[in-house]
């Protein structure tokens, strides 16, 4: 009887440990995500160029150009425009484009559904590989499999993925005619489905993009491994007679939280969209949006995507760092 | 027996329903949809409601496509100068005795692709979207692209059914010509989305009647909006009852397709993926036309120029010193070596056979001793250079190669005793520096500033950059050129109302400008595009624009 009151006593102390982790973590967020805004529209501000390139050529009067500067509210002191902004975008809405006078939130949100389905799908690729790659290294040290694999990896890093994305549509695209060069579909994104006809789309991008990632995880897990391995009680586990296949899930879960975080970090940069890999293969998720927002100053939507996908990084993390503290009960005790 | 009964009959009946669908097939197979996709060069489909963004790429894809203006350019012919000729109006004349009066005749029997009357009702409420701040369908976001390239326009007034009169700020002979980038939206349609639109006053329900406008746009053009995804693709369908029958397409279907990246656009041609881009990569010009493509190119209106600082103590104020420019860059080593063939050389704004060029007696051309000649004539030597100080960018549109190509003339350049030092900058903060002219901060201590510039009519070639009035911030006179000739051909220009005394005019002042060497002029962009050996009909006028209605697609 003591024994179950004890048992289910600790694993109450367990939860509230965790959740006051997990509040702790929210908690801190809030300023991240108050400077993130700061920062995002004070950027896109400070930078030369007038705001309304987009609308007003160079050779409009300046009797236009106040004009539009009043109509658009770029005549406001900074901090009054900030708060404005803030208000709105408390409210959900991010204001419209002003190139092309659409909602950015809507524009924002359909880019980061596209990007998602690459970012994941890269994902999938690029972790797949680079776990297998890099336990295969780190049991067979100084192995040839060990070469190979961290050759994959160097070159998954140090290749301009621009490049590999230009060279893939030349080899497969142009040369083979096996697979579309760019585009998201044959209808575009909005007509998106998953079978063949539309996933052939993804199979480019998704590879280009998968290399990075490939290459941080096979090192990282590669490492992870090696170090795991040369520790004491992997030595332990093997005198007590553990199969490998036993000692082989003891390392998987010790070097699964810091994988974890390097692999939540890397999909948190996928999701943030490839400038260079979605222009190359015109693929419309929220790089080519930021990319469009740039080249045509178009600080609502330029603004907007910025602080949307800094959010995403923001909660991506908070996600990451609760679900270390599931597998690994030193952390939240920290 | 019932079994073979059964089978017979069900025999009898999928026969008839395989030479029924047979017989629904074959016409269907005959008349099948021709398509035509182009990737264009834009980051994103232009403005689809009447008046596009992107500069002049924006009114060829979905300007003149989907709306015509009251005048437009004939874009017919590969080798004449493209010139303004009627549209929706079919005559026009200006008011013997008011100069700030013009009286349009309608084209009559034009309807919107909404099926609504186009009328001289429509013509005022266009002209009011851009400069009625308190007409309802007024917005902001169409302003800027289309007062500044109509900048006298005032005010527009029903006189019938059939006739609008258009009053201008002052006497002004170009009315006619700007007016091709005023494009005629529906009225009716917006009226029906203003209705049903949401909004917390007349303004958000404005808004927000443009915004499902854009998504489902009406104008009178050739083609008619099918299928919109913003970023990714417009679907335009051919517009069997245009009024212009000579000029309805001859493909059933046009997709546009955004590629701002060149080597992804070559991609998708020589993959089959699309069937025309535009701007292909130039390195990829040799092997596209060994692939079987088209290259397709012509001299546009467009100059790639250094505009020179006129302010106190810059050297350009020596006639000398910008002749001596002029006369020292091998225009064609930079087309032949550095641009593959694709450029045109620059003997001024205009080249010979343009009803703007005249007859300039300073003749544009390679000479590098004659320039040497003159800089030592200035007081420049091997031993004493001149230097000078050019702002530009490392891209930016219509710019064409700018690092390199101002690096080739910084190294021509020092030939002729010139020591050229760049100052390189992002395209946009050159764009804006550009209106705020030489004497201000940002010009960095820039005797010339490298921004190209579309040469479509008197304005935007001419008049903004050389009458004195013109300088920042009223408009692109950068250099703060002051010369009462130019200012006397100017006003002569735009108060000659008769077309082949205004053409003389404007003839008149380019002469004189190009005989003043008032820039240094380099290059002329072709336009180049590629497309697949199916693509028949396509005409490659001088413009900025081109007519796809007899483009069509070989099975």
């Amino acid at each position: 009887m003591r024994a179950t009151f004890s048992h289910k006593g600790r694993r109450k102390i367990k939860v509230s440990l965790v959740l006051a982790y997990i509040a702790r973590r929210i908690v801190y967020v809030i300023p991240i995500v108050a400077s993130v805004a700061l920062v995002c529209f004070l950027l896109v501000h400070i930078t030369p160029g007038d705001p309304l390139v987009a609308v007003l050529p160079a050779d409009a009067s300046e009797e236009l150009a106040a004009q539009l500067r009043a109509a658009y509210g770029f005549d406001r002191p900074l901090p009054v425009q900030f708060g404005l902004w803030l208000w709105r975008a408390i409210h959900g809405d991010l204001g419209n484009s002003i190139a092309t006078g659409r909602p950015v939130l809507s524009e924002v949100m359909r880019a980061v559904g596209n990007t998602v389905t690459l970012a994941v799908a890269a994902a999938m690729i690029g972790f797949t590989l680079g776990l297998l790659f890099g336990l295969i290294a780190g049991y067979f040290r100084e192995s040839w499999v060990d070469k190979v694999a961290t050759s994959f990896a160097i070159a998954g890093v140090s290749v301009p993925h621009y490049w590999l994305g230009m060279l893939l549509v030349i080899i497969f695209s142009v040369e083979l005619n096996w697979l579309p060069a760019v585009g998201a579909g044959p209808g575009g994104s909005g007509a998106w489905g998953w079978d063949w006809e539309h996933l052939r789309y993804l199979v480019l991008p998704a590879i280009t993009t998968s290399v990075i990632p490939m290459g941080i995880v096979t090192r990282t897990v590669r490492a992870l491994t090696g170090d795991i391995l040369s520790q004491d009680f992997v030595e332990a586990l093997r005198a007590k007679g553990l199969r490998e296949r036993g000692v082989f899930r003891h390392v998987v879960k010790n070097a699964a939280p810091t994988a974890l975080a390097v692999m939540g970090l890397q999909l948190g940069y996928m999701l943030g969209g490839s400038i260079l890999i979605e222009t190359v293969f015109s693929w419309p998720g929220s790089g080519f949006l930021l990319n469009s927002a740039i080249f045509q100053r178009d600080l609502p939507l330029l603004q907007g995507t910025i602080l949307v996908l800094a959010l995403f990084f923001v909660f991506l993390n908070l996600l990451v760092d609760i679900a270390q503290a599931a597998i690994d009960p030193r952390i939240k005790r920290g | 027996m019932r079994v073979e009964r059964w089978r017979r009959n069900h025999a009898v009946l999928a026969t008839a329903a395989l030479v029924l669908a047979a017989a629904a097939g074959l016409p269907r197979s005959a008349g099948a949809e021709t398509v035509l996709r182009i990737g264009m060069t834009a980051a994103d489909i232009p403005r689809t409601l009447g008046q596009p963004d992107q500069g002049f790429e924006g009114n060829r894809f979905t300007g003149l496509t989907m709306y015509d203006g009251l005048t437009m350019w004939d874009l017919s012919s590969a080798d004449k100068a493209s010139v303004v000729i009627p549209g929706l109006a079919t005559e026009w004349k200006v008011d013997d005795t008011d100069k700030k009066k013009w009286v349009f005749k309608l084209r009559p029997g034009v309807t919107f692709h909404d099926g609504s009357p186009f009328n001289a009702d429509a013509v005022v409420w266009n002209v009011e979207k851009v400069l009625k701040q308190d007409a309802p369908q007024f917005d902001a976001s169409q302003v800027g692209v289309t007062a500044s390239r109509m900048p006298t326009l005032a005010s527009a007034r029903k006189i019938d059914d059939m006739t609008v009169e258009l009053s201008t700020k002052e006497p002004d002979s170009f009315l006619p010509i700007n007016l091709t980038n005023l494009f005629m939206a529906s009225p009716a349609k917006w009226q029906k989305f203003f209705d049903s639109a949401e909004g917390a006053d007349a303004k958000a329900k404005s808004q927000a009647a443009w915004a499902a406008f854009a998504k489902d746009a009406s104008g009178t053009g050739p083609w008619k909006m099918a299928k919109f995804t913003p970023r990714e693709r417009l679907e335009l369908v051919k517009n069997a009852n245009y009024w212009d029958k000579a000029r309805v397409p001859k493909t059933d279907r046009m997709v546009l397709l955004p590629m701002p990246e060149a080597n992804a656009r070559t991609a998708a041609l020589l993959s089959g993926q699309v069937d025309w881009v535009e701007a292909p990569a130039p390195d990829a010009i040799k092997e596209i036309k060994q692939r079987g493509f088209q290259l397709k190119a012509n001299e546009s209106p467009h100059v790639w120029p250094w505009q020179f600082s006129r302010v106190e103590g810059s050297p350009w104020n020596d006639i000398r010193v910008r002749k001596a420019a002029n006369l020292c860059i091998d225009r064609e080593g930079l087309k032949e070596g550095l641009l593959a063939g694709l450029m045109v050389s620059a003997t001024g704004t205009f080249e010979p056979g343009h009803p703007w060029r005249g007859n300039p007696t300073f003749q544009i051309k390679f000479d590098k001793t004659a320039a040497q000649k003159l800089m030592q004539e200035a007081g420049f030597g091997p031993n004493k250079k001149l230097t000078v100080k050019i702002q530009t960018s490392a891209s930016g549109s219509g710019q064409m190669l700018p690092l390199p190509m101002n690096e080739y003339l910084q190294q021509a350049l020092g030939e002729c005793y010139f020591d050229v030092k760049l100052d390189v900058i992002e395209w946009n903060t050159l764009f804006t520096n550009w209106r705020r002219g030489a004497k201000d901060p940002t010009a960095n201590g820039a005797n010339a500033i490298n921004v190209t510039y579309a040469a479509m009519d008197p304005f935007f070639a001419l008049v903004r950059f050389q009458q004195s009035s013109m300088a920042p911030p009223v408009s692109n006179n950068w250099g703060y050129i002051h010369n009462p000739k130019f200012d006397e051909l100017v006003t002569k220009a735009r108060q000659t109302f008769d077309p082949v005394a205004r053409d003389a005019a404007l003839a008149e002042l380019h002469a004189a400008s190009v005989d003043d060497a008032a820039f240094l002029y380099v290059a002329h962009d072709v336009a180049p595009r590629a497309m697949s050996p199916k693509v028949k009909g396509f005409v490659q006028p001088k413009s900025w624009f081109v007519d796809f209605s007899p483009v069509s697609m070989a099975q």
